[in-house]
């Protein structure tokens, strides 16, 4: 889709070369795993076997005793006294009187070499009674069920509610039996999905040192160095600001690396260890079993709908659990299910379930894709028996500026039409099929996210610019804001350097999540290198014995704004800063605020499969992924992102899962088990971005990350089932569950 | 347990190291000789982000032990570019936006020029297949497939 | 007096009502009128709600809030 012709741009929307580029393809880039300090011991931590057991006793001398063996820690290393999220990571960090999950932390040992923590973890001696454990959300809320934590449940759970509810939701807006009885159809279904894990491929690797007077460093592969400061502060009792957290390059998040898991115990065992560096790098087993995978879900959604296809009303009741403790994302898979359509009537209930299992972190668009595969499979359905074409349904109740959302406020400037208009005018949708070939469609909603920003654009020497940003890069997002403040500037792109910073280098920072490092660090970005200009152009304006307010900034330079303001040559940026000494100092511009001004992303896939009837395989034929950016900074990255987004989303539809068996114990903790697509699954993955430009962006930004593994859940299930006229109500579709469908079927 | 002392050459210059005879090679490359452009990302050979080439056999280093590397030719990521003069394919993938993160790129790249050496024209199918052993969760393989065929395309002078 | 729209779970701190009219010049005015009006909703106000004040989420709390503003308060949204 054309862009804005308002803008022409000099910069953005091309497709330099990233700046880490060269790092990441020789091996250079240092992640988490690749530090290495003087006196540096390597950690190793001892975990639950046991779905659910109180701790009994726990003897650590015998493993003390090992020569090499340089601390042991257990829970009383860590503070007490905390309460809600701060108590929740740290009963995570190390189990207490109770492991509440397999792979649940027990112990942890720093040694001189990894044999011998790993030694001296079999020489730590723990005794456990095991309880009865609790896995299914379904079964988690029965009124017989065991309550797994008594107290964790907050005020919004009624009095009466099952046990291990610990938090519900309810919102909606319009009279939801009047919407009904409207309807010329009324359908409603159960949808299921089970946990995945983010599944980056780096596990989680940090170096911490602590000394006895609670000031300590850390090098940490993390979305959000000021998070993990401030949850190792808490989980600790130390003072946030005697901690330097530094993070590393970062080899992939998905959310799972915005929170902590094994970093406070790197820092426990060092300060232990009488303040050496301790390195803990997570195997991939420890991954799947103790970082925080996302929920499953249990979700029952009732729609009506009239016979041209609007839709009167709809009914969500979600149940999710997050694992042992509350953060299921009930409320975000709530608010995003019924986003892309303009709504009367509707009710949406939701509830945080505890079950013995990984606490969860965010995944991509946390909640989104669960609650869109339940809505968009639901609405395909009814589109189906109505004998109406899914994407006219689509359209027809789609969202547009000032319409009243799902969730209650009020939509600004949004892009969903356009989004399904491209699908609609896209070649993929007149591709021939198959026989056992079938085509399906959805569309999705993540809402984007500000955060706390802080950024600082210093002038160089020479007249470039060095960015100092608090989000790590996890897909470009140095190009992209380089881009951004070469084109404010006037200079080249490679007159930019953006260094992603430790915590004592700016304010606050929330971390590179809710797709916000472009949108929000970009625009901080933006508005310093403005101030940065300003400065500038009233030393420019002293130099020429002028007002400042009589100087421009055109092209990389100051020059006289009109005749009025004089005859003077322009004053370039290199020229500008080659005297910045003698014209008063440095100059740079620092801005930091919680962003605000974002934009909501729609998006839309189209997927064509093919079903296997003999083995109940499905077989991706085609991908598209239509969605809106906003602006493209560097397209490049933004169709990185919808791919990446689109293929993640198909791990989930079609073969993974967390595979628990009836011991509570987690079936498949290594790749081989939890498998994730490969490249010889997949076809090359089509995109199209389009540009409806973010008003609360400078240039238009909205934030690509997140909404595209939201279709792919639904639009995969649509297409099994024109393939195969059998729908799949629970994820994944996996052949074994595909085949036992057909079977069904006949 | 006592360490073995294992002479090989890894990248063209000759190495020595004192290996635990339970360390694996990977451990052994970042560990002894400071070459941590080869990843660990799953250690039981199902991610290849540890793909080295021994006597020019693309193997995970993780499933390889350190001791069997004596008198050995290694290739490591460190050792593809020459110089300043990067490899056609890390050009490409650089050029084609194949990374995002770039924690899986070191292993692809090995894995990569693994396929180029032994078939200089492949079809997308076979490069799909052969870096089916090679995991990457951020591009979706789409750009990356996209840069091997692009960097053989290059090569051959086409 | 701004109209603040409650989720519906918020209803039995407020006797019942999903929209409450409060005086408040700003989002931390309004916050402290609802504490005063309704002291079940405290626990939600200090544990994090995201604010949408005429269809924009704030995040302010020193922003503004008009005579005849419509204030939304959601569960915290947070991303991936």
């Amino acid at each position: 889709m054309a862009k804005d012709d308002t803008h022409a741009y000099r910069l953005i929307g091309t497709r330099p070369n990233r700046p880490d580029g060269l790092d990441k393809v020789t091996g250079r880039a240092r992640y988490g795993a690749d530090m290495a300090l003087p006196g540096m011991l390597h950690a190793a931590v001892l975990r639950s076997p046991h779905a659910h057991a109180r701790i009994t006793r726990i003897d650590t001398s015998r493993a003390e005793a090992l020569a090499g063996v340089k601390a042991v820690i257990t829970r009383a290393d860590l503070a007490t006294g905390q309460s809600g999220e701060d108590w929740n990571l740290t009963e995570n960090t190390l189990a207490g009187e109770v492991a509440l999950y397999d792979g649940h932390a027990v112990a942890a040992v720093a040694a001189t070499s990894k044999f011998i923590a790993q030694d001296a973890l079999a020489l730590i001696d723990v005794e456990y009674e095991v309880l009865p454990h609790l896995i299914d959300v379904d079964d988690a809320i029965r009124p017989d069920a065991i309550a797994l934590r008594p107290g964790s449940a907050d005020a919004s759970v009624p009095d009466g509610s099952p046990a291990n509810v610990v938090k519900q939701i309810e919102f909606g807006h319009g009279d939801l039996d009047a919407g009904f009885a409207a309807a010329d159809l009324v359908r409603e279904g159960r949808y299921l999905t089970e946990a995945t894990h983010q599944g980056y491929i780096e596990p989680h690797a940090c170096v911490a040192q602590l000394g006895a007077d609670g000031k300590g460093e850390m090098w940490v592969c993390t979305q959000g160095q000021w998070y993990i400061r401030k949850m190792c502060a808490a989980v600790l009792g130390l003072e946030a600001a005697q901690l330097r957290v530094t993070p590393s390059e970062i080899g992939g998040g998905f959310g799972g690396k915005t929170t902590i898991f094994a970093e406070p115990l790197a820092l426990a065992l060092s300060r232990k260890a009488g303040g050496r560096p301790v390195k803990l790098v997570m195997s991939r087993s420890e991954v799947l079993r103790a970082t925080g995978p996302t929920a499953s879900a249990s979700m029952d959604v009732k729609i009506g709908m009239k016979r041209d296809g609007t839709i009167t009303a709809a009914l969500c009741d979600f149940r999710m659990q997050g694992g042992a403790f509350p953060g299921a994302p009930v409320d975000m898979a709530l608010f995003c299910a019924l986003a892309p359509y303009k709504l009367d009537a509707v009710k949406c209930i939701g509830q945080d379930v505890l079950a013995n299992r990984p606490k969860a972190a965010a995944y991509r668009a946390p909640g989104a894709p669960m609650g869109a595969f339940a809505v968009e499979s639901l609405i395909d359905e009814m589109a189906q028996e109505l004998g109406l074409d899914p994407l006219e349904v689509r359209l027809k109740n789609a969202v547009r500026e000032g319409d009243k959302s799902s969730y209650g406020p009020t939509f600004g400037s949004i892009g969903l039409v356009e989004v399904l208009e491209a699908v609609k005018a896209h070649p993929n949708l007149s591709a021939p099929l198959g026989p056992n070939q079938g085509r399906g469609i959805a569309s999705g909603y993540w809402f984007n996210h500000g955060g706390e920003t802080s950024v600082t654009v210093a002038v160089s020497e020479d007249g470039g610019a060095t960015v100092s940003v608090g989000t790590p890069d996890i897909g470009g997002s140095r190009a992209s804001i380089a881009l951004m403040v070469a084109e404010t500037f006037g200079i080249g792109y490679d007159d930019v350097r953006v260094n992603v910073v430790e915590t004592g280098a700016l304010g606050v920072n929330e971390p590179t999540h809710g797709s916000r490092a472009t949108f929000a660090s970009g625009k901080a970005a933006v508005i310093s290198a403005k101030a940065a200009i300003s400065e500038m152009c009233r030393r420019a304006a002293a130099d020429w014995g002028i007002e400042p307010e009589a100087v421009e900034w055109i092209d990389g330079a100051a020059v006289p704004a009109g005749p009025n303001a004089g005859q003077f040559p322009p004053l370039t940026m290199a020229e500008i800063a080659a005297k910045m000494g003698e014209t008063g100092g440095p100059i740079s511009g620092h801005h930091e605020v919680t962003a605000e001004g974002v934009g909501a992303s729609f998006g839309a896939h189209v997927v064509d499969v093919e079903v296997d009837s003999e083995t109940g395989k499905v077989t991706i034929l085609r991908y598209l992924v239509v969605q809106d950016a906003g602006t493209a900074i560097h397209p490049a990255y933004v169709e990185g992102q919808y791919q990446g987004g689109a293929v993640q989303g198909i791990g989930w539809a079609l073969n993974e899962e967390y595979v628990y068996g009836r011991d509570g114990r987690l079936q498949n903790t290594v790749f081989l088990d939890y498998r994730i697509p490969v490249a010889s699954d997949l076809p090359m993955i089509d995109t199209v971005i389009v540009e409806v430009p973010n008003p609360g962006h400078p240039y238009g930004v909205r934030g690509v990350g997140e909404t595209g593994i939201t279709p792919p859940l639904p639009a995969i299930a649509n297409a099994v089932a024109a393939a195969t006229g059998v729908r799949l109500r629970h994820l994944p579709m996996s052949p074994p569950k595909v085949l036992a469908a057909l079977k069904a079927r006949g | 347990m006592s360490k073995v002392h294992v002479s090989a050459t890894v990248n063209g210059d000759p190495v020595e190291f004192l290996a635990d005879p339970r360390e694996s090679l990977l451990d052994c490359l970042r560990d002894h000789l400071g070459l941590t452009g080869t990843k660990e990302g799953c250690g039981t050979g199902d991610c290849g982000a540890c793909s080295v080439l021994v006597d020019g056999t693309l193997l995970c280093a993780c499933l390889v032990l350190g001791v069997e590397a004596e008198g050995k030719t290694i290739g490591t990521i460190e050792g593809l570019a020459q110089g300043h003069e990067l490899h056609p394919l890390q050009r490409a993938f650089i050029d084609h936006a194949a990374l995002q993160c770039g924690f899986c790129t070191p292993g692809i790249l090995v894995a990569s020029k693994a396929l180029l050496d032994q078939n200089p024209d492949p079809t997308e199918e076979q490069v799909r297949f052969w870096l089916a052993g090679n995991l990457c969760r951020c591009t979706g393989y789409d750009k990356i497939v996209r840069a091997v065929m692009d960097a053989a395309a290059e090569i051959r002078g086409a | 007096m701004a109209r603040v729209h409650l989720w519906a779970g918020l209803r039995r701190f407020t006797d019942g009502a999903e929209v409450i009219e409060v005086e408040g010049a700003t989002i931390a005015q309004v916050f402290a009128a609802l504490r005063v009006a309704h002291p079940g909703l405290a626990p939600f106000l200090d544990g994090g709600v995201s604010v949408v004040v005429d269809g924009a989420l704030s995040t302010n709390r020193h922003a503004p809030v008009g005579v005849t503003s419509e204030v939304f308060l959601l569960q915290r949204i947070k991303g991936g």
